[in-house]
């Protein structure tokens, strides 16, 4: 395996963690609630395998005509007022969105989760400019307020204990301990519900662009968007290229299945569609609603023969929810935005295949993410085909030739059967290498034993019943 | 008929009496066994590293010796995956691309041989314990097993099977994943161990070797009071 | 070149080489489903009016929603005025509407109308926030808003407790017939925010344990006439 530093960091995070008992007991804790709901609710779908090939379908067809959707999106946007930007990358997602800030001359941002915010690192570089930002949805407040990433990207904190979040909410907000995450989350609402009611601008992101009607649609639990996006004067949405519906009908499908496989919720809190700033006659809303749409490699993404589909992903967490990797190595060991099964598709392609290859080969493939995901996308073979793109790519030397041996060894039989008598008798003497720097095998014996090979193999067995 | 069975090379080499039983449960079913001594690997390690190229020198010859077979059964989720799924994937464009889709049609797992195809599930076996069943990811997912292995176990004589929460969560083998990635690998073994534990079952049974052989690994060495057994011996446990 | 042509650019690049759609181990069904074969798949939202009242009181329920069906005006004013001396409501929110009328005069609470304009202080300060609705969705328990039909956006999400009067006609089935419901009665001219509301403000972001009331509403009750 090569050792590029994110590589080295990713093996060191992994090996750290997967020790840490309470680690995995926390989150499989949280895991294993989930599933109880989210199997509740597939189970009121009259057909879940069917709504899985329709929304597929769906997804596919928006993803194969991605032009004319953002074209007619952006055009009736417009026509009710509505600002379309462009953005090619996240530099220029983060320019326009300060340059937006600077011309309000604002004094206090309040935001709703925006995975795509934390791929261009926005609040670093709001921060960077002088003005203040806050998180409002309670897991992402939580994670700003410890200076972390958020750990899932559905559940931001969902690695910490409500003895951690008490603890840190004393430390930050000088509040009473308490036990009670019901008490833990008034506190949160207290602070943060002055801090809407004060900000010039709210960002939000978006989980579907709508493009029959020019409308974003977000999805949340909390009503922190809805206030994002109702009181303050400026209301920036931000989001990738990708995440397009054709029709506003679409979302009687999305809605549902995005809940049910992201919380385990028939449907979350509030689905709220926007098309515009406040309208001839509306009560209150913004009076500027700018949405960025951003690129940031997705269109590599598209061009990809092979993994189109994962564009069609429509960030609902659930095979981070169900992959085993995950739930042992945690969603900060990624080092990526986009964590999970999902993460580990897309990032190579995002951010470079050879830097971030380990994300593809730390994976037994054991395909539960394919088989959870509602739209279809062939993640475990995607995670394939990209180990044969960056084997073929950059060959590591070492493997290639132990392959090329092996697979001589493999081709004649006499060999091989030569190969497992040796085996027999280097397995009298391994005692006394194993687990040592000496010991060739020890990536498998510092936590298993080997297995034996028997006193009689197969191939002996067959021969000598003639 | 004429079962041609393939042999993975860890049940050549490491679980012999998975093998044995499996040649002894067909032929009691009145079938001809037909072992090809010229196969030793379906070449998975190779193709899961993204060497394919690598992959299909060793693939050629499976296939070419299995391309006159009436039926060829498969002692492995994952062996039986590689070569039913993915061999058509490995050869797409290729000159082999026929044949490979045509050997593809024609394999079983064998639990799924014995089930679907034969139609058999008393075999008269006995194995009086508590015993939990692990299903393979690649049976699992890849070839849809799960139901059948079952059906096998029910008409078991004395066997009591208790499933655990986890079994169709991955244990962690992957094949190279388990050297590429060892403590993570191990973690995951833990979560499944931990699992079979609850239900208190003295046997974990599975229909892949591999998995079993990952997990008999990490109970050797925490010694925890758990045995692995291939699916075949439990039911080639017949009163001679 | 600018960054919208660029970006275009680049789709029609990507787009010109045609992508086989993977999955091929996860047998999709022969057909291609249209939309009326989608809407068969999801949740069943009642076959008549009955079922779907019963539906609907059912999820409202699971959501930690209060539901209430009343027979006359009259009953719904008592009920509400039982809730506001129970609640100990000082001042309420509203906006112009047959229903909220009504009931907002009955109640005789200080109250912000919040049609053209209001002070967020004052929506702030309010102890309930009592809209309309454009209809009850039975398959999910929801209450459809938009900013047109019910005061606004911060109305139905800023005060604690959320009260929405409906009749029983405005029941719907499902999302598809929301939808449809929308289109008819606004396209092109939608509001500006249209929201479904599945019970009272919730968060699982501690332990994902649940707990009401993360920033919207604590309390959601709606009355049906």
């Amino acid at each position: 395996m090569s050792t590029t530093p994110t590589a080295a960091l990713f093996k060191e995070r992994a090996t750290t963690i997967t020790k840490d008992l309470r680690h995995r007991a926390v989150i499989r804790g949280a895991l294993q609630k989930y599933g109880v709901v989210r199997d509740a609710k597939k189970a009121r779908f009259r057909d879940w395998q069917g709504a899985r090939t329709a929304a597929s379908e769906v997804k596919w067809q928006a993803i194969n005509h991605l032009d004319t959707h953002l074209a007619q999106f952006a055009e009736k946007l417009e026509a009710r007022g509505g600002i379309v930007h462009w953005a090619r990358d996240g530099a220029e997602a983060r320019q326009i969105i300060l340059d937006i800030v600077r011309s309000k001359n604002a004094h206090a941002i309040v935001k709703s989760k925006v995975m795509t915010g934390e791929e261009i690192h926005i609040n670093d570089a709001l921060e960077e400019a002088g003005f203040e930002v806050v998180e409002s949805d309670l897991g992402e407040y939580i994670c700003q307020l410890r200076h972390e990433a958020p750990y899932h990207f559905v559940f931001p904190a969902m690695h910490l204990t409500r003895g951690e979040i008490s603890d840190l909410f004393t430390e930050k907000l000088g509040t009473a301990p308490t036990n009670s995450p019901e008490e833990l989350t008034m506190i949160a609402r207290k602070v943060l519900r002055d801090k809407y009611i004060r900000a010039d601008i709210g960002i939000s992101g978006a989980n579907f662009a709508i493009a029959e009607t020019g409308m974003i649609s977000i999805t949340e639990n909390e009503g922190n968007a809805r206030l994002t996006c109702a009181l303050p004067k400026t209301h920036i949405a931000l989001l990738g290229i990708e995440k397009v519906l054709p029709k506003l009908s679409d979302l009687a499908l999305f809605l549902p299945m995005l809940g049910t496989v992201g919380c385990g919720q028939l449907l979350t809190g509030y689905n709220t569609m926007y098309g515009g700033p406040k309208q001839p006659g509306e009560a209150d809303g913004p009076e500027e609603f700018h949405v960025v749409l951003l690129d940031n490699r997705r269109t590599d993404l598209l061009a990809s023969t092979e993994q189109r589909d994962a564009l069609q992903c429509i960030r609902c967490g659930g095979c981070l929810n169900v992959c085993p990797i995950y739930k042992n190595i945690g969603g900060h060991t990624y080092g990526a935005t986009y964590q999970g099964p999902i993460g580990s598709v897309i990032t190579p392609h995002l951010r470079g295949l050879q830097e971030w290859k380990h994300l593809v080969f730390c994976s037994s493939l054991c395909g539960a993410c394919t088989e959870a995901c509602p739209v279809k996308i062939d993640l475990h073979h995607h995670l394939l085909q990209s180990r044969r793109d960056a084997i073929t790519e950059k060959p590591v030397w070492w493997e290639k030739l132990t392959f090329q041996a092996v697979g001589m060894v493999f081709n004649r039989a006499w060999l091989f059967s030569l190969g497992m008598k040796l085996g027999r008798i280097g397995q009298i003497f391994h005692p006394l290498i194993k687990n040592t720097p000496l010991d060739p095998a020890r990536a498998w014996t510092r936590a298993r034993e080997l297995p034996k090979v028997a006193p009689q193999t197969f191939r002996e067995w067959w021969n000598q019943r003639k | 008929m004429n079962v041609t069975l393939f042999i993975p090379c860890f049940i050549d080499a490491c679980f012999p009496k998975a093998g044995a039983s499996a040649v002894q449960i067909l032929e009691r079913l009145g079938h001809t066994v037909d072992y090809p001594q010229q196969l030793t690997c379906c070449g998975q390690p190779a193709f899961n590293s993204g060497y394919w190229e690598e992959t299909r020198t060793v693939a050629r010859p499976v296939l070419e010796r299995l391309k006159d077979a009436e039926v060829v059964v498969i002692l492995s989720g994952s062996c039986g995956a590689m070569i039913k799924n993915f061999y058509p994937e490995l050869f797409q464009g290729l000159p082999e691309e026929a044949v490979a889709k045509a050997v593809a049609a024609k394999c079983y797992e064998f639990s799924d041989f014995l089930v679907t195809r034969l139609g058999v599930s008393d075999l008269g076996a006995s194995f009086p314990h508590k015993v939990t069943f692990h299903d393979g990811c690649h049976g699992r997912r890849e070839l849809g097993i799960k139901a059948q292995p079952r059906q096998l176990l029910a008409s078991v004589r004395g066997l009591t099977l208790v499933e655990m929460e986890e079994a169709e969560t991955c244990c962690g083998f992957g094949g190279t994943f388990s050297a590429k990635f060892p403590s993570v690998s191990a973690a995951m073994g833990e979560g499944k161990l931990a699992s079979a534990l609850e239900t208190g079952a003295e046997y974990i049974v599975s229909n892949d070797s591999s998995c079993l052989m990952h997990q008999q690994g990490l109970i050797d060495r925490q010694g925890l009071p758990l045995k692995t057994i291939h699916l075949a011996e439990v039911l080639n446990n017949v009163q001679p | 070149m600018n960054a919208r042509e660029t970006i275009f650019g680049r789709i029609r690049e990507a787009l010109s080489h045609p992508a086989h759609k993977s999955g091929g181990h996860d047998q999709a069904s022969p057909k291609p489903l249209g939309a009326a074969t989608a809407a068969d798949c999801m949740p069943f939202g009642g076959a008549n009016a009955a079922e779907q009242l019963a539906l609907f009181a059912q999820n409202a329920k699971e959501l930690a929603a209060d539901f209430y069906l009343v027979e006359t005006p009259e009953e719904l004013h008592a009920q509400l005025a039982e809730l506001a001396q129970r609640e100990g409501w000082k001042r309420v929110a509203s906006h112009a509407g047959e229903l909220t009328a009504a009931a907002c005069k009955v109640l005789g609470l200080p109250v912000t109308l919040t049609d053209g304009g209001y002070d967020v202080a004052d929506l702030e300060a309010s102890d309930a926030g009592i809209t309309e609705c454009e209809a009850l969705v039975a398959q999910t328990g929801s209450v459809l808003v938009t900013s047109r039909a019910c005061g606004g956006r911060g109305l139905s999400v800023l005060p604690p407790h959320h009260v929405v009067l409906a009749r029983r006609s405005q029941l719907v089935a499902d999302l598809n017939a929301a939808f449809a419901l929308l289109e008819a009665r606004y396209a092109p001219s939608y509001p500006s925010m249209i929201s479904f509301i599945s019970g009272p403000s919730r968060t699982g972001d501690i332990e994902r344990i649940l707990v009401l009331g993360a920033h919207g509403p604590k309390k959601l009750t709606i009355f049906c006439l």
